[in-house]
């Protein structure tokens, strides 16, 4: 137990320096001073609530895709019938319940109508994403089906990750961690950002922006009342227009959906100095707006921007250009957000913040100053415990626990890990812990002394029968922090890892390294009898 | 250099003599815990009741308008908020419930945040916010299954271990010292009604952990001594094991006292319930291992032949063959 030959000694020296000098750059960081560029700085990542910064967790409302998948099979299959030839008429089309059904005019078309339509139903990949049933031979179901949705949810939430990325971009911030978290989640963290009262309006904005025609045939009282002529569907005035308080019904289908802008910006009407939003289109979509406004000069569409209509003005000449304007009753900031928003792209799924935590820089340092000299005062009385009540073998104990102390800062720096506001707690659990080890060890060669044992021997014994506990008790203490790692979230996730971690290097320094110290001692000075 | 000497050598303090009393008010606490936190409920914070806390510094102020914030926050029309002071007396911590009937709407809890923040700051522009959390009702729902799951899996996990290492009897012993550990620990934020939040269940790991540690230190003593002393009563042997790990146990909750202490008054005032739940566990833990986890060894008929290897159909065998050879 105590033959440490000089291959053994110079490797755990190697190892125990490796790790602590890693953490030499965190801890000039926190002192202050500067770090030579030319070696490599691994840092310890401070957490928001440590560093200040802002956290959402944005939830997607995924109901909506269900009916958007919905609304676009329906345009899917009213666009084949109609183009067949001879055109196949249908009826009753219905969208209540999640599935799509309709009746044949001609129960005669069913077979062609199946041809046409099954191609539709299979998307980018392999899996089933509708189920096409025939009821009494003329009414045709389609079913949307779980893996199918889910599929779509999942791209969805894919492009929306995507989206979210890009606005943040736009907003200039430095560096944000934006990743999917679970089937309909996203999380967001933007360090620095205090308030996060515009992130938050500029990701709340799903920005569809949809043109629809205006149902000129519905009748106001059933406006009013919010009655939808058939086709048709029902949209509120944004509230700031002219129009505040009123609805709007327009022609549900064959309208233009805002996916096929290349740019937006925020601008000024010079004829009446509001500001509007000026976009562009792509190819696709530049002919699809001029088809549109072609076909329906004099009449008027509505501009709808996330269910509001912004205005519903006349299409005085068709636009071919394939550039628009969009106003309504924008300030100059809002504008500027509604232009980021589109530039980015509308989001596949509103979504909503379930959960927001933001802290202050000012706060942040506080709890690191205060954190920091708790941990000082902390440490010098648990050092001055062991050293006056074990002497050299506390000395030992001291140096280990420094040394576990570098250890563990510097695994945290080398792996990439976040110190939280709990993990200062974790640390100085760590620091009132660590040193269980050599408090067993050495109460086991007090003992093993006061039964006659000689030097050596009461050393050795000491240090194997209190490895046991040691192991026993450390073992389980991992098992508890992985629980809490595996289950809990955020901040305290931060404090298992240092306990988790702080239990790997305190086993290392407190058992190994001080035996090495220990057997060094012994070997060099022999003596008859320690004072411990 | 005389160096210190905590507890004296070779005590011998009969602390299994007082197994039955102190048992029935451990199971006193167990329960009387249990009821506390069925009658006054605990004290949930945002992250598991939803709803909002935000932290504010008054800069320009001696003292933060409490009883006004209060009355402002509370005519928003959310119910009754908890305003108090946080840190130092220009610093409140406001905290607002999710209204009922808002738990599912997943939206509800930030827009009721923004407008307690923006209403704050219209009537107070010199106030600066240092922090908020605002958490919705099914987020905070996911928290509470996540945090009973956490401390489920951990309890079943380090009793199954130590069964592993020890006898069925030292999983039971030890899964009971951490019931008592985890009911009285609820048991006084039940009574004292202090916030309880993410940070409080991993304090309770942590107390676990910790009192674990002490519960296996005083059973591998335990399993030591029945191997060295055959024919002690188990009583004697249980007293003798604890009075010999006597000077560890005082040693090193000391020392993880000295360290917890200073963050108990100095740290920062977030840690505050985390750290003092952690420093009354210590006390809680270091019971239980002695007067939980010891005397059930007892009740559940651990003795001196649980740790010899029993006979097997090999080793009948073996004897068999030699007998007959």
């Amino acid at each position: 137990m105590l033959d440490f030959p000089l291959w053994k000694k110079l490797s755990l020296w190697a190892v125990t320096l490796a790790a602590a000098v890693l953490a030499l750059p965190s801890l000039a960081n926190v002192a202050g001073l500067s770090w030579p560029a030319a070696l490599p700085d691994p840092q310890v990542n401070l957490g928001l609530d440590l560093a200040g910064g802002s956290h959402l967790l944005l939830e997607a409302k995924s109901g909506d895709v269900r009916i958007q998948r919905l609304d676009n099979m329906e345009e899917t299959v009213r666009q084949l019938m109609r183009n067949a030839t001879p055109r196949i008429r249908i009826g009753d089309v219905s969208t209540a319940g999640e599935q799509l059904s309709f009746m044949l005019e001609n129960a005669a078309d069913i077979d062609r109508a199946r041809g046409l339509i099954e191609p539709a139903m299979q998307g980018s990949t392999t899996v089933r994403e509708w189920e096409l049933t025939v009821v009494d031979g003329q009414r045709v179901v389609l079913a949307q089906t779980d893996a199918g949705v889910n599929q779509a949810i999942d791209d969805a939430m894919d492009s929306a990750t995507e989206v979210v990325r890009r606005r943040i971009d736009e907003l200039g911030t430095r560096e944000p961690t934006i990743i999917r978290q679970g089937d309909t989640r996203i999380v967001v963290q933007v360090p620095g950002l205090q308030d996060p009262a515009g992130l938050k309006k500029l990701l709340g904005q799903t920005a569809q922006l949809e043109f629809k025609l205006v149902d000129l045939n519905a009748l106001p009282s059933n406006v009013e009342a919010g009655v939808a002529p058939p086709g048709s569907q029902i949209f509120p005035f944004a509230p700031g227009s002219a129009e505040q308080g009123q609805s709007l019904a327009v022609r549900r289908l064959g309208g233009i959906r805002g996916e096929n802008l290349t740019g937006a910006q925020a601008g000024v009407d010079p004829q009446n100095n509001r500001s509007v939003v000026n976009i562009a289109f792509d190819a696709q979509g530049g002919a699809k707006f001029a088809k549109l406004t072609t076909e329906n000069v004099g009449k008027p569409f509505a501009i709808i921007l996330d269910g509001q209509v912004l205005s519903a003005p006349n299409i005085e000449s068709a636009i071919v250009g394939g550039r628009a304007q969009i106003s309504g009753s924008f300030t100059p900031e809002s504008s500027n957000t509604l232009a980021i928003a589109l530039r980015s792209g509308a989001l596949p799924v509103p979504l909503e913040v379930v959960e927001e935590r933001s802290v202050g820089p000012d706060l942040g340092a506080d709890s690191i100053r205060k954190g920091l000299l708790a941990l000082a005062i902390g440490s010098f009385a648990v050092i001055a415990l062991m050293i006056t009540t074990y002497g050299r073998f506390g000395v030992y104990a001291t140096a280990a626990l420094v040394l576990n102390v570098l250890m563990l800062l510097g695994l945290m720096a080398a792996g990439g890990f976040t110190l939280t506001l709990p993990g200062i707690a974790g640390f100085v659990i760590t620091i009132g812990a660590a040193v269980d080890a050599n408090v067993l060890i050495n109460e086991r060669i007090r003992e093993e002394r006061a039964r006659g044992r000689r030097v050596v021997a009461a050393v050795e014994t000491g240090y194997k029968e209190a490895s046991r506990a040691i192991w026993d008790a450390n073992i389980t203490n991992v098992i508890s922090g992985i629980a809490l790692f595996a289950f809990g979230s955020g901040p305290v996730k931060g404090f298992a890892v240092v306990l988790v971690i702080g239990i790997i290097t305190s086993v290392f320094t407190g058992m190994t390294l001080t035996r090495m110290f220990v057997a060094g001692w012994l070997r060099k000075t022999r003596p008859n009898d320690i004072n411990i | 250099m005389k160096l210190l000497k905590l507890v004296p050598d070779n005590t011998n303090i009969k602390f299994l003599s007082l197994r039955v009393p102190f048992f029935v008010v451990s199971m006193v606490l167990i329960l009387g815990s249990w009821a506390a936190v069925a009658v006054n409920g605990l004290n949930f914070g945002v992250d598991f009741a939803g709803g909002q806390e935000v932290r504010m510094t008054f800069a320009q102020r001696p003292t933060a308008p409490i009883p006004q914030l209060r009355e402002l926050v509370e005519g928003l029309g959310y119910g009754e908020p908890v305003v108090q002071e946080f840190g130092a007396p220009n610093q409140v911590s406001i905290r607002v419930p999710l209204p009922e009937g808002t738990e599912n709407s997943p939206g509800a809890a930030t827009k009721i945040g923004d407008r307690v923040i923006a209403s704050i700051n219209a009537e107070y522009p010199d106030a600066r916010r240092d922090g908020n959390d605002t958490v919705s009702g099914k987020v905070a729902g996911e928290f509470r299954n996540q945090a009973v799951l956490a401390l489920l899996v951990a309890m079943t996990l380090v009793s199954g271990y130590i069964w592993i290492r020890f006898e069925w009897q030292f999983g039971v012993g030890a899964m009971f010292a951490l019931v008592h550990d985890v009911s009285v620990t609820l048991g006084l934020f039940a009574l004292t009604q202090m916030e309880f939040s993410l940070q409080i269940v991993a304090a309770i790991l942590a107390i676990i952990g910790y009192s674990l540690n002490d519960t296996i230190v005083v059973y591998d003593r335990i399993r030591e001594n029945l191997k060295k002393y055959r024919k002690m009563p188990l009583a004697e042997l249980l007293d003798l094991s604890v009075n010999e790990t006597l000077s560890r146990t005082v040693m090193t909750s000391l020392t993880l006292f000295v360290a917890l202490i200073p963050l108990v008054f100095f740290g920062p005032p977030s840690l505050f319930g985390m750290v003092a739940a952690i420093t009354v566990g210590l006390f809680i833990g270091t019971y239980s291992s002695v007067y939980m986890a010891g005397p059930l060894l007892i009740w559940m008929g651990v003795t001196s032949t649980s740790f010899v290897p029993t006979e097997t159909a090999t080793d009948r065998q073996d004897k068999l063959a030699r007998g007959k050879g």
